[in-house]
C-alpha cells in the first residue's frame, strides 16, 4: 500500500492539490482515459488529495478490459486449432471467456505462449516452420505500430506460417463515443501519455472545438496527473477549452510520423468494433489491409465471431463507461478478486476494479460513499 | 499496458532490420529502432513491447525508471523485457 505521503515529491503534490481547491468549487467530472493513469491514481490515492468537488471518472483506456467476451472466446477457439501456436501478451492469459480462459486452454494442451513482443512471436514462427503461429494483437496506438512493423518484417522475410488476430483499437473514436454518451456528462479529460507519443496532440483538437471541453495530455507521475487536473480546472474557471500538453518532455504535437506511416500502410479502420461496456463504436478498431490478407488470422481460420453478453453479475460495462464505481458491483471483492476474476476489469492491473482492489481499500472516497449507502 | 521502460542503446546489431541492443538494468536484448530517426549508440529510448518508441534524455530516463519503480510496475516490465526468444 503506497499513498501520497510516501511519494518523494509529496510536498509539491499537496501544494498543487491545495491550489486546485482554490480555483474552483464547482462540481467537476474529469475522465482519465488511460489505464496507466487509473493505476497511478489509485496507487497514490490521488482522489483523496483532490477537493471533494472534483470527481475522477476512470475511462476505457485499459485495452485488455475492453475486449468483449466474444473476442476472448475467439482467442480460445484459435488457440485450440490443430497445429497452432497461439502467442499473446501475459495480461490476456487470465481474462475469462464465456467458459474458460487461455491459461486453462493451455493446461488442457493448447500451445499458448506468452511473448514480450510481436517480434518474438515472429521468431517462434521462424523456429517452427511446420506449425502456424498466431499473435494476438491488442492495444491502442502505443502498441499497434509494433504489430504493423512486425507484419512488414514477416513479409520481408517471406514467413508464411505467421498471422495476427487483430484487436487493435483507436483512442480518438473511443473518446468521441464517451463524449456522445448521454449517461456521461464530463467536464474535461486527462489525455493519455504514451498513446500521444504516437498520435501527437493535434488529433484531440475536436474535443474543445466540437464539444467545448478541455483535454490535457499527462505523464504518469502523481505530479503530472495533478498538474494536468490543475490545468483543466484552470481552463474551466477561465472559460477556456483547449488541448494542452503537460507531457511535452515526451509528447510532440505531431506524434511519431514513422509510426503513423506504418500504421496506415498495414491497417485500415473496421466499420465497427465491439467494446465491452461501450458497445459497437464506428471506425474504432483496426484490421489488416487486403494487401496483407495473408497475415490475417481472421481470414485464415474459422473464427466464431459471436457476440456474447457479459455474465449478469458483472458490471464491467458500467465501470468502463465510468457510470459505476468498482465497489458498487455486488461481486466486487467477494466472488470477483484478482485471483478469481469474473470480469476483465479485475484482471489487468490497469483495470479500475483491480486497481481499486489492490490499493483502494482504505480510500476515503470509497468509505464516504459506502457510508452514505451508495452500495 | 501502455507503459514503456527506458533503456540505453549500446550496439546496433542489424542495421538492415533496425535491431539494436538496448540495456535496461544491466540486461541487454534486441530492440527494434525502426520507428525512430537516427538513433545513436548512447541514446536513451523508451521501449514498449520490443520497439523503441521515443528518444528521451538521460535525466528523463532516470525519472521514468523511478516512477515505474514507485508504481510497482517496473519489475513486471523488466521481467518481460528480460525474456528473450533465441
Ligand atoms: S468487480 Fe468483477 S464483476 Fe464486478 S465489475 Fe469489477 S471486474 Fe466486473
Amino acid at each position: 500500500m503506497k499513498f501520497i505521503d510516501e511519494y518523494r515529491q509529496s510536498d509539491l503534490a499537496l501544494k498543487l492539490a491545495e491550489k486546485i481547491a482554490t480555483i474552483s468549487d464547482k462540481p467537476l467530472k474529469l475522465m482519465e482515459v488511460c489505464g496507466g493513469h487509473t493505476h497511478a491514481i489509485f496507487k497514490y490515492g490521488i482522489e483523496d488529495l483532490l477537493p471533494p468537488n472534483i470527481e475522477m471518472i476512470h475511462g476505457p483506456g485499459c485495452p485488455v478490459c475492453v475486449i468483449p467476451l466474444g473476442r476472448t472466446d475467439d482467442c480460445i477457439s484459435l488457440a485450440l486449432e490443430p497445429n497452432v501456436i497461439f502467442t499473446t501478451f501475459g495480461d490476456m492469459m487470465r481474462v475469462p471467456g464465456s467458459h474458460t480462459n487461455l491459461l486453462d486452454a493451455k493446461a488442457k494442451g493448447a500451445d499458448v505462449r506468452m511473448v514480450y513482443s510481436p517480434l518474438d512471436a515472429l521468431k517462434i514462427a521462424k523456429q517452427n516452420p511446420t506449425r502456424h503461429v498466431i499473435f494476438l494483437a491488442l492495444g491502442f496506438e502505443t502498441t499497434s505500430p509494433s504489430t504493423a512493423m512486425t507484419i512488414l518484417q514477416a513479409e520481408k522475410d517471406n514467413i508464411e506460417n505467421f498471422s495476427v488476430f487483430c484487436n487493435h483499437i483507436m483512442i480518438v473514436p473511443s473518446l468521441k463515443a464517451m463524449l456522445d454518451s448521454p449517461d456521461l456528462q464530463l467536464d474535461g479529460f486527462v489525455g493519455p501519455g504514451h498513446v500521444s507519443t504516437v498520435i501527437g496532440t493535434r488529433c484531440y483538437e475536436f474535443v474543445p472545438r466540437e464539444y467545448g471541453k478541455p483535454l490535457v495530455v499527462a505523464g504518469f507521475e502523481p505530479l503530472d496527473i495533478l498538474q494536468a487536473v490543475y490545468m483543466i480546472v484552470k481552463q474551466i474557471s477561465e472559460g477556456r477549452a483547449e488541448v494542452e500538453n503537460q507531457y511535452g518532455r515526451v509528447v510532440s504535437p505531431d506524434g511519431n510520423c514513422k509510426a503513423l506511416e506504418v500504421l496506415s500502410e498495414v491497417f485500415e479502420p473496421r466499420d465497427y468494433f465491439e467494446w465491452r461496456g461501450l458497445g459497437s463504436i464506428a471506425h474504432s478498431g483496426m484490421k489488416l489491409k487486403p494487401k496483407y490478407a495473408q497475415f490475417d488470422a481472421e481470414l485464415k481460420f474459422d473464427v466464431p465471431g459471436l457476440k456474447v453478453a457479459d455474465p449478469k453479475a458483472c458490471q464491467c460495462g458500467e465501470i468502463l463507461k465510468g457510470v459505476k464505481k468498482p465497489w458498487e458491483c455486488k461481486v466486487f471483492g467477494t466472488a470477483c478478486t484478482p485471483e478469481t476474476p469474473i470480469g476483465s476489469c479485475m484482471v489487468s492491473s490497469e483495470g479500475a476494479c483491480a486497481a481499486y482492489y489492490n490499493f483502494g481499500r482504505l480510500s476515503k472516497i470509497a468509505q464516504r460513499s459506502a457510508n452514505s449507502g451508495v452500495r | 499496458m501502455c507503459l514503456a521502460i527506458p533503456g540505453k542503446i549500446v550496439e546496433i546489431i542489424d542495421a538492415e532490420n533496425f535491431i539494436a541492443k538496448v540495456e535496461v538494468g544491466g540486461v541487454r536484448r534486441g530492440v527494434n529502432i525502426g520507428m525512430l530517426d537516427d538513433v545513436q549508440i548512447g541514446d536513451w529510448v523508451l521501449v514498449h513491447v520490443g520497439f523503441a518508441m521515443s528518444k528521451i534524455d538521460e535525466k528523463q530516463a532516470a525519472e521514468t525508471l523511478r516512477t515505474l519503480q514507485e508504481l510497482g510496475a517496473y519489475q513486471e516490465e523488466f521481467d518481460q523485457f528480460k525474456t528473450t526468444i533465441d
